[in-house]
């Protein structure tokens, strides 16, 4: 965990890449979801904003 | 005195060509050169693809209405995106989606992957298997829409009559598409049927780059069957199910053509996917900004969802 958080802090494409990977497929989830509709509002932020970090964090250092 | 070789085509059409011209080519530098030989192609993609998408996205943001173009362009903000994400109906529409897309790529990989597996042995009559199991992906999805309306008419089609003889139901007393719980299942049975041949192919093409002398080398370490299974056929074919997937995936996210000829979106909503959906907005409602900031919504899902896809399928790849 705190390899995460120094990868993170020091910019590295890994940690980064996954951050933005979960927030992707929280926003899919949340955007097909069954149970919430405030869930399914808020999918598409979620999803834009990991969709653009990951475009940006691809550019990051190994 | 030594004979001349003849004069290629390459050497003929290099007198022909005008030395002026023959002089600026020399003097391009080979990055200059591949820039004109990519050229074409890359105005040819910003016409076609980004400049309409980015002409979406301004859209998205106005009220603009295609049958009234003359009408002025008034500027709504996020007020499409808030309507669309907080509508019921859209939401409905996604789980929807949601059903058939995760249903069909689970039957079709669980499916093309095995019939990959079966085919891949040899025995007679392969070849004209293969074919025969291809057959129904190379049929137009117009054809198939009615030939399986056909099937699941309740009176006259074959699907009620198996299903009567196989539990005992009466044929009439069921429609497959007419009925809310049954048609969400109907369409997924229909793409199934018509794309898991193309997962056998792209799995089957996977089957067969692992070499043999790999499966000899297990014979000879004792390996059981199940466990050449699970750690060499599955890890080496893994890369080519994914691709498979993805591809499926992203074709079922914007499944139109076989669903409106099957339901039409019916019964009420069961089966409206968001594609449906989509156009009935753009092309019968004419709301051309709310639509647009609909397409919007499922390019960024489609287009996440495919970048951590393509992560991952290069991670296998490595691997």
């Amino acid at each position: 965990m705190s390899a995460f958080i120094k990868g993170l802090l020091a910019l590295r494409r890994g940690p980064w890449e996954m951050l933005a990977t979960i927030l992707i497929a929280l926003g899919v989830v949340m955007l097909m979801q069954p149970f919430a509709l405030v869930l399914f509002t808020y999918s598409f932020l979620v999803t834009l904003v990991g969709t653009v970090m990951f475009i940006i964090v691809s550019h990051f250092k190994e | 005195m030594q004979d001349t070789p003849p004069a290629t085509p390459a050497d003929r059409l290099a007198r022909a060509t005008p030395p002026t011209l023959a002089r600026k080519v020399r003097g391009l530098s080979d990055r200059s050169i591949a820039w004109i030989f990519v050229a074409p192609t890359i105005l040819l993609l910003l016409a076609i693809n980004i400049f309409p998408l980015i002409w979406t996205i301004r859209l998205s943001f106005t009220n603009f209405r295609a049958n009234r173009p003359n009408e002025p362009l008034e500027w709504v903000g996020l007020r499409n995106y808030e309507r669309i994400l907080t509508d019921p109906d859209v939401w409905q529409t996604m789980q929807a989606t949601a059903h058939f897309l995760f249903w069909t790529l689970f039957f079709q990989v669980l499916l093309g992957f095995a019939l990959a597996w079966l085919i891949n042995r040899k025995f007679r009559g392969n070849d004209l298997m293969t074919t025969l199991i291809v057959l129904p992906m190379m049929l137009s999805p117009a054809v198939v829409g009615n030939f399986w309306t056909f099937l699941y008419q309740p009176q006259i089609g074959l699907i009620n009559y198996a299903v009567e003889f196989v539990t005992g139901i009466p044929a009439s007393s069921f429609t497959m598409l007419g009925s809310v719980s049954l048609a969400p299942w109907a369409i997924v049975i229909v793409d199934t049927w018509m794309w898991t041949p193309f997962v056998m192919l792209i799995c089957l093409a996977g089957l067969r780059s692992i070499p043999d002398y790999i499966y000899e080398a297990a014979e000879i370490d004792r390996a059981s069957k199940w466990r050449q299974f699970w750690t060499m056929t599955v890890p080496m074919v893994l890369p080519f199910l994914m691709l498979a997937v993805l591809f499926r995936g992203i074709e079922n996210f914007k499944m139109f053509d076989l669903v409106v000829l099957l339901t039409g979106g019916g019964p009420g909503d069961t089966t409206l996917l968001s594609s449906i959906e989509l156009k009935r907005e753009a092309f019968e409602k004419w709301r051309t900004g709310y639509s647009s900031a609909y397409a919007i919504i499922l390019f960024v899902t489609v287009f996440g969802l495919a970048s951590i896809y393509v992560k991952a399928l290069n991670k296998v790849k490595e691997r």
